[in-house]
């Protein structure tokens, strides 16, 4: 379009600059604070000395929580897809003139805080709630059973917040199969549900793989539902602890170790995934 | 039973959609709801009082609301002026470094937001920079611009490059085909960044814990008073944002679906 080679740089250059200043250095930085003396605190300075116990300690005390969170993030993932996965097939390709508006209503919920959502669950969950008596009538928990402050509320809870980040790009990768392939299928007799695997599933691939990676990397790391929904044992993420540690404890060497290695972990296993998914096509 | 049969995906999606639902049910509900006492988050007795004076009997909530509606509209300014002109860059020219750019983008939307906003606090607390307001507002316009590209590249891959092209050909410079051209069209998606932006800011509530210092946000407020007792109020604001936000997004749609019309015509 034009030959003065500068301009693209220069309308890219403040934004590139912001995240280079303020999402970048600090990574380093995180990096740096992970190596410190663990004896300093944040009155008395910390001494650099390359400590890499911080790393040993960090995950010798806080390996079962990673474990935890990696876990739960994995099952609301899998929940994740199966719930969203007919409702973005409903409005992708059922749903006609509906189209733009049902599309308004799956994002409308999460104009709605992300915490008061979460404390609206622990008002349905909460011990006196319609709906756990129901659930002890019913029999399907025991007399006096909870739901609040166990690991499965804190799943329920990841599953539901970032329902979106799954329905969304699934949405859009369904769209784009076009509904002629699905008759043609259907004309040489196969199966609605053999044709939906053959033809309809790996064309969505794309849309599979960024949506699993949209819910797994936040559930991982977020701390607001096992804080809300969980109890005390049995429900603490590895997101809990980061936080606790910088801003109770201040204990910023553990902290930034335990928050470079969930960096790290990620980092890792979203590379595995999504070369072995074969899809590169994210961004 | 013929129809279930072959309605079951458009039935399944409808139930999910419902299930997405039901806790800004609750919201709203609590948002009418006179408690017993301040523990107590469950549904007592109806009032009008929340909606009728949300300030009083909540006295730290509304000015944690002022501060997350100014923070919410700078960050939305800035990551808007400054995603727009990256997603242009990257949409219509070519460069050396475009990958580099594009990966750039990317690590934030794929970073779990206790990293970023450790991270930063890491920086803010070497550099000895005071956190409080302008932490939180550098922090918001950080993890806001990558959606903003995103959005505004979707709107631009959708546009016509000939239209552009033409208004150059008729010997309009780069700077008017911008402003008259591409800017008009591109407009929409401005938008739908904007409001995602707003969004995202004015509910964050992880990186901002993390730089935030003494400075109170609304969901700050809300997750302090978890551990207190949560005034009724605050569903208030949750009920209000969420209606406004539907009503930005509603009257969005009907005045893009008269345009499309009208051209049509």
């Amino acid at each position: 379009m034009t030959n003065k080679k500068w301009v693209p740089y220069l309308l890219l250059a403040p934004g590139a600059l912001w995240l280079a200043i303020f999402f970048l250095t600090p990574m380093f930085n995180l990096g740096a604070t992970s190596l410190y003396d663990p004896s300093g605190s944040l009155e008395t300075g910390y001494v650099m000395n390359g400590h890499v116990g911080n790393y040993v300690d960090a995950l010798s005390e806080y390996w079962p929580q990673f474990l935890r969170s990696f876990i739960f993030a994995a099952i609301a993932t899998v929940l994740a897809l199966v719930i969203a996965y007919p409702l973005a097939y409903a409005i992708a390709l059922k749903s006609g003139k509906w189209k733009n508006i049902l599309l308004v209503l799956v994002i409308a919920p999460f104009f709605t805080s992300f915490l008061l959502r979460t404390l609206a669950w622990t008002a349905i969950l909460g011990d006196n709630s319609s709906f756990v008596h129901f659930l002890q009538n019913i029999h399907i928990l025991p007399e006096g059973g909870r739901i609040l402050a166990t690991p499965f509320a804190v799943v329920m809870g990841l599953t539901y917040n970032f329902l979106p980040f799954m329905t969304l790009p699934l949405f859009t990768s369904l769209e784009k199969v076009d509904p002629r392939l699905i008759e043609a299928a259907g004309d040489l007799y196969s199966k609605p549900f053999t044709g939906f695997r053959r033809v309809v599933l790996p064309l969505s691939m794309p849309g599979v793989v960024a949506g699993t990676l949209l819910t797994f990397i936040p559930a991982s790391g977020d701390y607001i539902n096992a804080q809300l929904l969980g109890g005390i044992k049995n429900t603490t993420m590895i997101g809990n602890v980061i936080d606790r540690a910088f801003l109770e404890r201040g204990a910023y060497p553990t902290a930034a170790a335990l928050s470079f290695v969930l960096m790290a972990a990620i980092v890792i296993l979203v590379a595995t995934y999504v070369k072995r998914a074969g899809t590169e096509e994210l961004v | 039973m013929n129809w279930i049969r072959k309605n079951i995906i458009m039935i399944v999606g409808m139930l999910v959609l419902f299930y997405m639902f039901i806790p800004v049910f609750v919201v709203i509900a609590l948002s009418f709801n006179e408690p017993k006492s301040r523990l107590t988050y469950t549904f007592d007795k109806f009032t009008l009082d929340n909606w009728l004076h949300p300030c009083s009997g909540a006295e730290a909530m509304c000015p944690s609301v002022m501060v997350s509606l100014k923070i919410g509209l700078l960050s939305t300014i800035g990551a808007t002026i400054l995603g727009t002109l990256m997603a242009y860059a990257l949409m219509r020219y070519r460069f050396r470094g475009k990958g580099v750019a594009n990966l750039l983008l990317f690590l934030p939307m794929a970073s779990p937001e206790v990293v970023m906003g450790s991270s930063l606090l890491t920086l803010f607390v070497s550099a000895s920079f005071p956190l409080g307001f302008w932490t939180i507002l550098i922090a918001h316009i950080m993890f806001c611009l990558s959606f903003v590209v995103v959005t505004v590249k979707a709107r631009l891959a959708g546009m016509d490059p000939r239209l552009e092209q033409a208004a150059m050909d008729l010997y309009a410079n780069e700077w008017q085909t911008f402003r008259r051209i591409t800017l008009p069209l591109l407009a929409p998606g401005i938008a739908s960044a904007a409001l995602l932006s707003f969004s995202l800011s004015f509910d964050d509530f992880i990186v901002t814990n993390f730089n935030s210092g003494s400075t109170v946000t609304f969901p700050m407020f809300v997750w302090g008073s978890a551990q207190r007792g949560i005034p009724p109020q605050v569903n208030v604001i949750g009920a209000g944002v969420f209606l406004i936000a539907l009503a930005i997004v509603v009257i969005g749609q009907i005045v893009g679906a008269r345009k499309r019309k009208a051209l049509a015509a």
